[in-house]
């Protein structure tokens, strides 16, 4: 095995569809544009394709170097390149950026060739069912009509359960990281807290704040700060903060004072700098929304689990409260009902939700012997 | 490693005769999925593991098999009722907490139940309590200080036990390394092998 680097620098490709879209809400978008980068090489009988489905946040960008001065690679460049866990040696992985995204693919922050303007509030609501489909249009596009394997966490996570149910014989393997079959109450809270900081910024004009060459930052901002608290478990935030104190004494008012409150101000400063606010509001109404039980008539997530054919790696983070265990072997029962070949872990890990996205040794090893034990199987 | 060529532990053969092929089994503290890959091979088993340790979980992705992480005392709820041809437990019972529990839930996820675990009333392990220490065999590795095992018990416990909890023994291999054994078992037996039902 050669020693895990990089797969150095990478650009982006757009593809165009001109077919029209009908989506979960109803509304159509008469064509789209998905940006997307892919590292290792398909084979000749397109069997060694992978495609990773990104969380809130992400984008296509997952691995490797936009040039040579880019500081910081793609978003999972610990999991992804020559000799990682998933090893483009071995597999043609594809990431892209869903469609409502903010880093290229159609989204609100597009201009919409009919008016010349941005989309705005004008963008249809998008769901997960919605972004397989457009995966699954890019899949056959790239002449791919099966995936060795569709990988993904946490709302990524549950793309690729969307996947196995919507395209049974479309993807060979399942990787569900820190997901869940459906959010809970308390998470559907967290995320309208989220939408209610940038729906009630002045600077939001609707979602139109475009035309007012503003953007609306201090929603976004808190909308991140709350993220990254239900991110990071209680146990990672003493551990790595504390009560520590910049200037080591109280200052009796109310800038920073506590370096978690630097850290967190700092986070949603950088995110509100990058990130659209309604792509945002879009993502986690996608989040919300997400069920695969609701549009396949089934009461229960056995029922529509039926469907699947896939094989199953289901993994979990000990700490993740935002999407716990529990929720994982909720996924897990799902596929036992239906004699689904699967394996689960539960990693235990100090970092909450965020420790998918980490380099730890024991999960990317069982990640690396899944995909070393699906290397060089055919296409069925 | 190839099954095929290996030479098998006798007891994983004694349970791999009990599998019916083609069956859907599950194993309880299946370690690092020998016997299940074991089974998976011979019987054409469909197979799930159950272990706590990563490290298990691991050897079994390896190995193809699958493995479900998760902790036999706190119960089976992942799994419905009557879902599985055959449970196992091999050499797993003297080391779990809740034994009661355990079997319960055993007899509530499969048909059929096999049990396999060493036997505290072997005759060596009668000799070294007479010479006042724990006993250290090859089935009970275990120094007293460091063992995982809390609830061994004999051949006689066992069936106690199950007449006790109205389980139907169906049938009982008692080993001594290669050799099976049919008189004095509970001397002269160090691991036994039960199929178990719901009585």
């Amino acid at each position: 095995m050669s020693k895990p680097t990089t797969v150095g620098v990478v650009t982006p490709q757009t593809a165009r569809f001109e077919s029209p879209l009908t989506l979960k809400s109803g509304a159509t978008l008469p064509s789209y544009e998905l940006v997307y980068e892919t590292y290792g090489t398909l084979n000749a009988d397109k069997s060694n394709a992978v495609l990773i489905c990104h969380a809130l946040s992400g984008n296509h960008h997952v691995a490797g170097y936009h040039s040579e001065h880019e500081k910081r690679p793609g978003w999972w460049d610990n999991m992804i390149g020559p000799g990682k866990p998933i090893d483009t040696e071995r597999f043609f992985v594809i990431g892209l950026n869903n469609l409502g995204g903010c880093h290229g693919s159609t989204g609100p922050s597009s201009i919409n060739p009919h008016t010349g303007k941005p989309f705005g509030a004008s963008f249809p609501v998008v769901s997960v069912e919605d972004w397989v489909e457009t995966q699954a249009r890019l899949a056959d596009r790239l002449g791919i009509h099966q995936f060795a394997a569709i990988v993904g966490g946490s709302l990524g996570g549950m793309q690729v359960l969307q996947w196995s149910v919507n395209h049974p014989d479309r993807l060979r393997h399942a990787l569900v990281i820190a997901a869940a079959p459906k959010l809970t109450a308390q998470n559907i809270a967290f995320n309208d807290v989220a939408r209610q900081a940038i729906l009630t910024d002045p600077d939001f004009h609707g979602g139109d704040y475009y035309a007012h060459g503003v953007v609306p930052r201090r929603g976004l901002r808190i909308a991140r700060m709350l993220g990254h608290i239900t991110y990071l478990s209680d146990d990672a935030m003493g551990e790595k903060f504390g009560r520590m104190l910049r200037s080591g004494a109280y200052n009796f008012g109310y800038e920073v004072e506590f370096e978690i409150e630097s850290y967190l101000r700092y986070q949603g400063d950088k995110f509100a700098d990058s990130f659209d606010a309604n792509t945002y509001l879009l993502m986690t109404k996608a989040l919300d929304y997400f069920d695969p039980s609701h549009h396949h008539g089934h009461s229960t997530l056995s029922e529509t689990m039926r469907a699947a054919r896939a094989r199953f790696l289901v993994i979990s983070f000990s700490t993740d409260w935002r999407f716990s265990p529990a929720r994982s072997r909720e996924i897990v029962k799902s596929l036992l009902d239906n004699n689904l070949d699967v394996s689960y872990a539960e990693i235990t890990a100090a970092h909450g939700h965020d420790a998918f996205l980490m380099e730890d040794p024991h999960y990317h090893n069982l990640v690396r012997a899944y995909m070393e034990r699906i290397t060089g199987e055919k296409a069925a | 490693m190839n099954m095929e060529n290996a030479k098998v532990r006798h007891d994983f053969a004694t349970i791999a005769a009990w599998v019916k092929p083609g069956s859907r089994v599950l194993d309880l503290g299946c370690g690092d999925g020998t016997l299940l890959k074991y089974l998976k091979d011979s019987r054409q088993a469909h197979g799930y593991g159950v272990d706590i340790k990563d490290a298990n979980i691991l050897a079994c992705v390896k190995k193809g098999l699958n493995v479900i992480q998760n902790d036999l005392d706190a119960g089976l709820s992942g799994f419905e009722a009557g879902s599985f041809d055959h449970v196992i437990l091999s050499q797993t019972l003297q080391a779990m907490k809740h034994i009661e529990q355990v079997i319960a839930e055993m007899l509530r996820v499969g048909k059929e139940a096999i049990v396999a675990f060493p036997n505290f009333g072997y005759w060596r392990h009668r000799v070294q309590v007479l010479q006042g220490r724990m006993p250290v065999s090859p089935n009970l590795p275990y120094q007293w200080h460091d063992t995982p095992n809390i609830h061994l018990c004999t051949l006689k416990d066992f069936e106690a036990f199950c007449a006790t909890h109205g389980i139907r023994i169906l049938e009982r291999v008692v080993m001594d390394g290669e050799r099976e054994i049919g008189l004095l078992p509970n001397i002269r037996g160090s691991v036994a092998a039960y199929r178990i039902e719901r009585g």
